[in-house]
């Protein structure tokens, strides 16, 4: 198992960081809170078209670049790094790996390259316990040739933006997997005042609307969604690395100008032991997700790839968690104000604990494993 | 670092298992998973027997350079070597500290005389070291040495007068390498003398220290104008502290890994101990082994990211591993004694039992040895976050 970041990796993981560091900045990142699209189109496109960051890890049979779980880790952990707000979390490592693992030929052939170049937006509903979509509030029935959807899905990432909804529906035996176009007859999306803004969600009511697909490969649900979920989780856990990365930083950085008693605060050892404890995490982090995504990129069997990417997202949450608080606590009263930003990765840390599965309930499915 | 298997890798890790599995046998069968921390007490006798058993094989020094004595293997080749150690069970080794510190910090520091005398019985697992630096007043602040040497000048031999404190395996060994003040009036790291000196002597008083574990793996060491020959120095009169941090750098964490195997030994009889008397129901103590396995995936991505050099870390990875690893064998050693109940209350006859109790009041140590939790944390606000120094003595 390698560790080390080839030459590729090292530009793309650098590229991020410095695209990122200018596009999204706190000031960007605020604009695009306050925006109705909530976040910028010159972003996405740059993203998409320029640096094309969409189709990374995608096959090359399907216009994608044929790298894999770490280059997209690194690229996500610059994103959590920023807080990006962009459409790329539920484009990439939501629907195009659901795809990836699942879809049939022709599902893959109509979709994966059009989300490699960044021409479809898409998105997955993300299961708040720590299943892999096991069950599905949806139901499909087929009619003459066509598929029709109903059923209501609470919260979905970016629902409001996407142009695709790929969702798992009840069939008369067990489930498939659907295309549904967001601009269909029958759909209804409602979006959601959300603490955390920089990522949007929007509930789905969906009535007899009408599916472009059914992109499921025989016998691959089953075998495969397991899988998807799992790496899903590992992406989630790279971005709450880059952002508990992101608080240590404000806060090192905070702490080492302001002065009282005479001195710069970052010499009082209450302070810099705390800092010291949030680096501890990081670093532990750091050396989870490196390592579970180079796991990953191994092809290993379900059970260790799920045991793995349930550690890594398990850890990054508690991480990120710790790391947003001890920030607020760190910068004192400024960091209870908006003006500040600990308080955007501490609302972020709220919500990603729950993405995909909270800390506990991973926990509990890997002690499942264990004994 | 390749962790995974070219098939060399392979046929060397069944050649090792298969050496470990036909020699850890018969009277050596007795020392399978003992002398570990907090153990290291066990068949001390029986234990040396086997490093020289470890040393007809070829297999004691393995990283050391072959013109040494040792079989120069690569860094990959170690970390192979000391996993398939671990993984089969086979004992604390006595003779670490001859072949992890000082043999090291001989090699690069050490006259060709020195060299000759003392590497050769090293490999062959015939002279036990000890290692003397911390002090009553230094222990943390390792630099504050009080233990004075100068020249005898009847003979040019050293003569050596104070206390070193924490040394462990000393009423085990035959040799032991202090740092002392050789510049009287000098301070902190300045000042200092590296010295080599046998133990069995009339100048020098081993007395045990006995730990709350009961058991004294530790000693205070008294020297009372003892004697190191002269040409026992190792470096010049003053270079002392170069040559003990040097050493510090030597091992370079080949052994973690093997100490990782260990752990997962640890925790697999903890989740014995639970399934054996139904705590694995409770959801606590499922929560806590779960976190206890994902550190262990963690020290073992951050020992591979050690072996490989990561850039991207600038060696933050390195720098949080004594306070992870400590902190995390301290909440094992919790976890186990809660999994166990009443059945922790009285020392276990059955040694799977007891190695778990060992673990709990062993790893109190963990965190105060080597670099107290406290340090550690002022290393990584320091090293690895840039922020201010603590106050340290100028001269």
């Amino acid at each position: 198992m390698q560790l080390a970041l080839t030459e590729d990796q090292t530009m793309i993981r650098e590229a991020a960081q410095s695209y990122l560091a200018d596009a999204s900045d706190s000031a960007a990142v605020r604009r695009a809170m306050a925006s109705e699209q909530g976040f910028d189109s010159k972003v996405w496109q740059t993203i998409a078209e320029e640096l094309g960051w969409c189709g990374v890890a995608i096959d090359e049979a399907y216009d994608g670049l044929g790298l894999g779980a770490t280059e997209l880790v690194h690229i996500q952990e610059q994103a959590g790094y920023r807080l990006l707000c962009a459409p790329f979390f539920s484009t990439v490592c939501l629907a195009a790996n659901l795809i990836q693992a699942l879809g049939s030929e022709a599902a893959k052939s109509e979709y994966l390259p059009k989300i490699a170049v960044g021409e479809l937006r898409a998105t997955a509903p993300m299961s708040s316990v720590a299943d892999a979509w096991e069950s599905t509030q949806i139901k499909a029935s087929k009619q003459q040739d066509q598929w029709l959807l109903s059923g209501s899905l609470n919260r979905v990432a970016d629902a409001q933006t996407a142009d695709l909804l790929f969702v798992f529906a009840e069939v008369d035996q067990g489930v498939g997997l659907f295309a549904l176009p967001l601009n269909t007859e029958g759909i209804k999306v409602s979006p959601l005042d959300t603490w955390d803004a920089t990522r949007r969600f929007s509930s789905v009511e969906i009535s007899n609307a009408a599916a472009a697909m059914r992109c499921d490969e025989a016998d691959l649900v089953e075998k495969s969604r397991k899988r998807a979920a799992a790496t899903t989780r590992l992406f989630i856990a790279a971005e709450q690395l880059g952002a508990a990365q992101r608080c240590l930083d404000l806060t090192v950085e905070y702490t080492s100008e302001r002065k009282q008693f005479g001195r710069v605060i970052a010499g009082f050892q209450a302070v810099k032991h705390r800092c010291a404890q949030m680096m501890v995490q990081v670093e532990a982090l750091r050396s989870a997700v490196y390592g579970a995504a180079a796991l990953a990129a191994e092809n290993p069997d379900t059970v260790t790839l799920e045991m793995e990417c349930a550690m890594a997202k398990a850890l990054a949450s508690d991480t990120l968690f710790f790391c947003a608080s001890e920030a607020i606590q760190l910068h004192g009263g400024v960091g209870f104000t908006w003006e500040y930003d600990p308080q955007l990765y501490f609302k972020r840390a709220r919500a990603s604990k729950q993405w995909m599965g909270d800390p506990s309930a991973l926990r509990a499915t890997l002690a499942d494993a264990l004994l | 670092m390749t962790e995974s298997v070219t098939d060399k890798d392979a046929a060397f890790r069944e050649e090792i298992a298969a050496w470990l599995s036909e020699h850890l046998a018969g009277k050596f069968a007795a020392l399978k998973y003992r002398g570990g921390p907090g153990d290291e007490e066990a068949e001390p006798d029986l234990r040396k027997q086997w490093e020289q058993e470890l040393a007809a094989g070829g297999w004691t020094c393995v990283g050391w350079p072959e013109q040494h004595g040792g079989r120069g293997l690569s860094i990959d080749r170690q970390v192979i070597f000391h996993e398939e150690y671990a993984r089969a069970g086979a004992p604390g080794r006595m003779g670490h500290i001859g072949e992890g510190l000082i043999g090291p910090a001989l090699i690069e520091f050490g006259s060709d005389a020195q060299k000759a005398q003392f590497l050769p019985d090293i490999v062959a697992g015939k002279t036990f070291w000890c290692q003397g630096y911390s002090e009553p007043s230094a222990g943390s602040d390792l630099a504050n040495i009080q233990t004075k040497c100068w020249v005898d000048e009847q003979t040019g031999d050293w003569k050596v007068q104070g206390q070193k404190v924490w040394t462990s395996l000393a009423q085990d060994s035959d040799w032991i390498f202090i740092i002392a003040r050789c510049e009287s009036g000098s301070k902190g790291r300045h000042g200092l003398a590296f010295l080599l000196l046998p133990l069995d002597q009339p100048g020098i008083t081993i007395k045990p220290i006995k730990q709350l574990s009961g058991s004294a793996e530790f000693n205070e060491v008294f020297f009372d104008e003892a004697t190191a020959k002269a040409e026992h120095i190792v470096g010049m009169p003053g270079e002392g502290w170069t040559v003990a941090m040097g050493l510090l750098e030597a091992e370079r964490g080949v052994s973690t890994l093997g100490q990782q195997m260990h752990f997962a030994h640890e925790l697999d009889l903890v989740i014995k101990a639970a399934k054996a008397n139904g705590k694995s129901k409770d959801a606590l103590i499922r929560d806590r082994i779960a976190k206890a396995w994902s550190g262990l995936r963690v020290m073992r991505y951050n020992a591979l990211r050690m072996l490989a050099g990561d850039k991207l870390g600038l060696g933050k990875e390195a720098l949080i591993y004594k306070y992870y690893w400590s902190n995390w064998h301290r909440d094992l050693g919790e976890l186990a004694m809660d999994v166990l109940g009443e059945q922790g209350d009285t020392p276990a006859q059955d040694f799977d039992v007891l190695r778990l109790q060992q673990v709990f009041f062993f790893s109190r140590a963990d965190t105060i040895y080597a670099g107290t939790n406290e340090i550690q944390l002022n290393l990584i606000g320091e090293r690895g976050l840039g922020m201010p120094r603590e106050p340290r003595p100028t001269k």
